[in-house]
Formats: C-alpha cells, sequence, structure tokens
C-alpha cells in the first residue's frame, strides 16, 4: 500500500501516529461535547421524520390517492424516489467493495461514512415500494412462504426480482458494515468512561480482542464480503433498471439501461458522498483524514460517471431514432417539448452541463465549488428518474390514455420526509459511532509496515 | 504445566516490529500455544506464530452453493410444481427469468456465511476472556502490541517463561489470570 502519490495531496496528513489517530477519531464520539449544531440539525431532521410519520399514517388510512399518481402514471414520485435513494446507496458500496479490491489505500478514511450513507440510503429506499403496494399491510405477500391460499410469488416478474435484490443488498450492507465496525467498536470499548458505554459498545464489540488469529479470519472475511458485494451492486441497479426495460412501454423498453443506470447510481452516490463529507470534514475538524486527495478523486469519479450517463442520453435518443418506430421517437421529442420539458432541460444541464467544470483542477480543488456541483447533481439525478417513470407513463400508445402527473403535497412531504430519516439517522451516526475506520487508518500508517528484513527472517524457519 | 489461576504471561510492545520478532523468537524458542494481539491487522504476525490457512473460504464457497441451489430450486419448484400457471403456453421451466433471484440468493447466503462463519471460527461472541484481566490491555484496541504465551503450552515455566520474555525487550511483562 502506498503512503502517497507525488504531486497529490496525501491521503493522510503526515505527523499522525497509531495513537493520535485513534484518540481523534474516537474522541469525537467519546469526549467531544455535543454541539448545538449537531442538536438543531438533529431536531430539524427529527421534525421532518416526524412529518414523514404523518405522512404515511395518512396514506395508511386513506390510500395512495392522497398521491397525484392516477392512471394512466401508476408510478410517480415513490418509484423516482426509491431509484434516487437506492442509487445513492451504490457509491457507498463501490468506496468499500470495489475500491479495496482495487487496492485503493484513498477509499479508507471514506468508506465507513459512505457504507452508513448506503445503509441508511436503503432504508429510506426500501420504504417506498413497500407503502406504494395500496395494502402494504400485506407487503408479506411478496415473499414466498407456504400459505394456506396455496400461492407462490411470480418469480418471473422483475418486482420480485428487485424484492429478493433490494433486500439482498440491504442485508449486505449492513453485514459490511458492521463488521467493518467491530475492532472500532472495541478501541469505544476499552477507551469509554462511561460504564454505560462500555457495556453498549462491549456487547457491540462480540468481545473483540484483536488476535492474529481474528484479524487473519477477519480479513478473509472482509475481503470475500467485498468480492461478494461488488457483482451484487452492479446486479442491483441492474435489477432495478428491468423494473422498467422488461416492460414494453416506449422510452422504457432499452437495453442502454442496466448499464445506464448503474452508472447515474454511483454518480449521484458520489455526489451524495461530496455533499456530505465536505461539511462534516469542516465541523469535525477531519481534513487530516479526509484530504483533498479524496474530494479530488472523488470529483473525478463523478466526471467519468457523469459522461457514462451522457452517452446513455445520446444513446436512448439514438435508438430511438434509429428504431424507426413511431412511438419511440415521440418519446424524446416529447421529452424536450412536451409538459415535461422544463425537467428534462433541467437535468440535462445539471447532469451533463454542469460536470463539465470537473474538467479544471482548479474546481475539483475548490470545496465550495465541488460542493454546489454536488448538490446540483444530486437533484439532476432525481430529476431524471423523474422523466424516466413520469414522462414515457404519461404518453403512451393511444393518445385517449394520456394523461398528466402533479404531484400533491402527500407526495413532497413523503419524499422530503425521507430525506429527513436519512439526515436524522446520519446525525446519529456521527455522534455515537466513529465515522472513519480507525483500524484501517493504522495501517495505512507507514510506521505499520514491518520491516522487509524481518519478512525476511520469518521466510527462513 | 501450571494448574490455572494462570492463563499465561504477556509482553507489551510498542510497534509492530517488536511484535513480530518476537512472535517470531518465541517460535523458535519451542512455544507454540500463543497468540498476539494487535490494533490492526499485521500480515506477518499470521506466519511468525505459524498458524494455518483458515477455513473460511471453503464456508462461504458452500454457503454460495447452498443459496445457488435453494434459490433456483425454490423458484423451479414454486413455478413448475406447487403453482403453475399457465401464460400462453410458455414453459413452465422458464429457467431464464429465474435467474436474478438465483444470483441474488447465491450472494445473501454467501455474505451471510462469510460473517458467520468468521465469528464461529473466532468464537465471537465471547464477551469475557482473560486476557481482559490485564489492565494495559485495553492499548491492544489503541497502540501497543502484545505477545501471550499461555500456561498450557508444554514449554511453559512460569520462571523461564518470563525472563525469556524480557530478553525480547517488552515495554512491560504481565502474568495473565486466568
Amino acid at each position: 500500500m502506498e503512503y502517497s502519490t507525488s504531486g497529490s495531496p496525501p491521503v493522510i496528513a503526515p505527523g499522525h501516529t497509531f495513537g493520535t489517530v485513534t484518540d481523534k477519531i474516537s474522541s469525537i464520539v467519546l469526549t467531544r461535547k455535543t454541539s448545538v449544531g449537531w442538536y438543531a440539525g438533529f431536531s430539524v431532521a427529527f421534525l421532518l421524520t416526524v412529518m414523514l410519520a404523518v405522512s404515511v399514517t395518512y396514506l395508511f388510512v386513506k390510500g395512495i390517492g392522497i398521491w397525484g399518481n392516477n392512471v394512466p402514471v401508476g408510478w410517480a414520485f415513490e418509484i423516482t424516489n426509491f431509484v434516487w435513494w437506492i442509487g445513492i446507496g451504490h457509491a457507498g458500496t463501490l468506496i468499500s467493495a470495489i475500491l479495496l479490491l482495487l487496492r485503493q489505500t484513498w477509499r479508507t478514511s471514506i468508506n465507513r461514512f459512505a457504507e452508513a450513507m448506503t445503509l441508511f440510503a436503503v432504508v429510506c429506499a426500501g420504504l417506498f415500494p413497500a407503502i406504494h403496494t395500496g395494502r402494504p399491510w400485506l407487503d408479506y405477500w411478496l415473499l414466498p412462504y407456504p400459505n394456506t391460499m396455496g400461492v407462490w410469488p411470480q418469480f418471473r416478474s422483475p418486482i420480485m426480482w428487485d424484492v429478493f435484490a433490494v433486500s439482498t443488498y440491504a442485508t449486505v450492507s449492513l453485514l459490511f458494515w458492521f463488521v467493518g465496525l467491530i475492532p472500532d467498536l472495541a478501541t469505544l470499548r476499552d477507551r469509554s468512561q462511561s460504564k454505560t458505554g462500555r457495556v453498549i459498545y462491549g456487547v457491540f464489540a462480540l468481545g473483540w480482542r484483536g488476535s492474529a488469529r481474528h484479524w487473519h479470519r477477519y480479513e478473509t472475511a472482509y475481503l470475500l464480503l467485498a468480492g461478494l458485494a461488488t457483482p451484487l451492486v452492479v446486479s442491483v441497479h441492474t435489477v432495478v433498471s428491468f423494473d422498467f426495460s422488461i416492460a414494453i412501454l416506449p422510452g422504457w423498453h432499452a437495453t442502454i439501461f442496466p448499464p445506464y443506470f448503474v452508472a447515474g447510481a454511483i454518480y449521484s452516490g458520489f455526489a451524495m458522498v461530496l455533499t456530505l463529507a465536505i461539511p462534516i470534514r469542516a465541523i469535525y475538524g477531519l481534513e487530516d483524514f479526509i484530504t483533498l486527495r479524496h474530494l479530488q478523486n472523488m470529483a473525478k469519479v463523478m466526471l467519468v460517471t457523469g459522461l457514462i450517463v451522457a452517452y446513455g442520453y445520446m444513446i436512448e435518443a439514438f435508438t430511438a431514432w434509429y428504431s424507426g418506430d413511431k412511438y419511440e421517437i415521440f418519446v424524446p421529442w416529447n421529452r424536450a417539448t412536451g409538459p415535461y420539458a422544463t425537467a428534462y432541460l433541467a437535468l440535462i444541464f445539471c447532469n451533463v452541463i454542469t460536470p463539465q467544470a470537473l474538467w479544471f483542477r482548479w474546481v475539483r480543488s475548490n470545496v465550495y465549488a465541488l460542493f454546489v456541483i454536488a448538490i446540483i447533481v444530486n437533484i439532476g439525478m432525481w430529476l431524471e428518474r423523474f422523466v424516466i417513470v413520469v414522462t414515457s407513463l404519461h404518453r403512451d400508445f393511444l393518445p385517449s390514455s394520456w394523461g398528466n402527473y402533479s404531484p400533491t403535497v402527500w407526495d413532497w412531504s413523503t419524499y422530503i420526509g425521507t430525506i429527513g430519516l436519512f439526515l436524522m439517522l446520519l446525525f446519529l451516526f456521527v455522534r455515537f459511532l466513529p465515522m472513519i475506520s480507525i483500524a484501517e487508518m493504522r495501517a495505512i500508517l507507514p510506521e505499520a509496515k514491518v520491516d522487509e528484513d524481518l519478512r525476511e527472517d520469518l521466510r527462513v524457519i | 504445566m501450571l494448574n490455572p489461576p494462570v492463563y499465561g504471561l504477556m509482553a507489551e510492545f510498542d510497534d509492530p516490529n517488536a511484535l513480530v520478532a518476537a512472535a517470531h523468537r518465541a517460535r523458535i524458542e519451542g512455544y507454540r500455544r500463543m497468540d498476539a494481539y494487535s490494533p490492526f491487522p499485521i500480515e506477518e504476525l499470521h506466519e511468525a506464530l505459524g498458524l494455518s490457512h483458515t477455513r473460511l473460504p471453503l464456508i462461504v464457497l458452500l454457503g454460495g452453493l447452498v443459496g445457488c441451489l435453494g434459490g433456483y430450486g425454490l423458484q423451479y419448484w414454486a413455478a413448475a410444481y406447487a403453482y403453475p400457471l399457465n401464460i400462453g403456453g410458455r414453459p413452465l421451466h422458464s429457467w431464464p427469468a429465474f435467474i436474478p433471484i438465483t444470483f441474488e440468493c447465491t450472494i445473501l447466503v454467501a455474505a451471510l456465511a462469510a460473517v458467520f462463519g468468521m465469528l464461529g471460527l473466532n468464537g465471537l461472541p465471547m464477551l469475557y476472556h482473560p486476557v481482559f484481566n490485564v489492565s494495559r490491555f485495553a492499548l491492544a484496541s489503541r497502540n501497543r502490541f502484545f505477545l501471550c504465551i499461555e500456561a498450557r503450552d508444554v514449554h511453559f515455566d512460569l520462571e523461564d517463561t518470563r525472563s525469556f520474555l524480557q530478553t525480547l525487550n517488552p515495554k512491560e511483562v504481565s502474568t495473565v489470570v486466568d
């Protein structure tokens, strides 16, 4: 593992030791006084979560008629939000699994926090398909279990694939995150001053003691999990894209969808990691660990995936034209000039034009510029899903079945409520758990390396 | 060999090289029942202690196979036997449509096998362990490195082992009470 590459900022500021890394990260949880800002932010997020609870309760009482969805637009905000949230989660898995397999040392200081983001985003994502079924108390019918009705789920349906893909993704993300946390929970157990802290962190640390035998199996398990999570993350958004592309609707039925969705997911996910990392590193003084190098690398990933997404938009339009099918040709035309043209043009501005600024090094080195671009991309990726879902549905084959969709206040309150839930979970996470992997940070310090001649000695016996 | 209450003797070091060298020396000395504790994984330590490879990859492979066959079998059985639906005369055993769920089940069971297999082989959760009786051992999760030679080793002798550990330049040697 390399310490830094010449010319780029280091992945960890010089002068840190095993002790200082441990103390700095664990003190955020254990000794730092909870700031007024934290309470304020948490309160806002909590109130938004309450709004979500109210919206969902009202939905259960009244039914999905409180939303703007109606034939022909049966899918709208809830599926847009589902795809948006699950896409955001993908960056966390990419950082923690794929970059681990590619031996990208710089991932170390952002992976924990990106994995937490994944987990919370999947929680928000999973909520939407569950509540839009109409009779959410029967959601368990989606699971294959022996029942007195004698029926089984339709396994040929992409909706069922989605159930399996998303629940597997949620489970594996949780396992990956928890396994990564075990050694750090042991650190918190050993360093906590309060009895409650020692007991709670101690129970979750499972009695971890850093034995060489344990570390060996632990590292094997971690690597295998990374190897399993890598194809998983690609499969999840592929399956999500199947929800659309298996249907015969113009604008959905396209073979470009799986790769284009996966790239879009990583794109929006990195935008969200930047949106969160930039303020957090400033507030908690973590510039030594989340350096400019991390932000620059994430900006580069965003630029590349943004270009893939732009290519996807282009191929979508090209394929529609090349098909010679008038319904297909109508879709891109209607997107650019129809009732939702504003959303479409805004998404092109957000996702295709804005990220081109990232070609310039000075933009990639400017945290304010990065933050603004990340926010714009977040909005753009939400608009992209909205355009895909709604514009394809509102104009299908027969003009007599055309319709329009506009969101109601409950659509908005549910969507904004999940942002509150996401932020609330994130606030709790940074307050109670180490947001950077302490054990992995120790391992990338130069003094963690065993001398070459000592390694030679080991081979002698 | 001594009876409990002594679990072993523990030497404390302040850098990974010293621990690896100490583990290596102890192994040359003939000690086998020992373990090293560090705040982060040290690949060479495993070699220095002469530990064998883990069976974990095999467990994960088996988990993956169980998930794969179980996932496919469930779909095949449900679609072809338990609840056959004739949709335009299409085959009941429509295998291409069963691949996504088969894949997800493979990953799910393999990942569960990896985590629970790792915990199981490591004997975790185990909230009590004699090494925790050494108060300085709390630093094993911060910046200190420990080598513990256990009393059940055939070469273990409270005095001899202690003087051997002293030759390794430790920061401290402590007795681990069982």
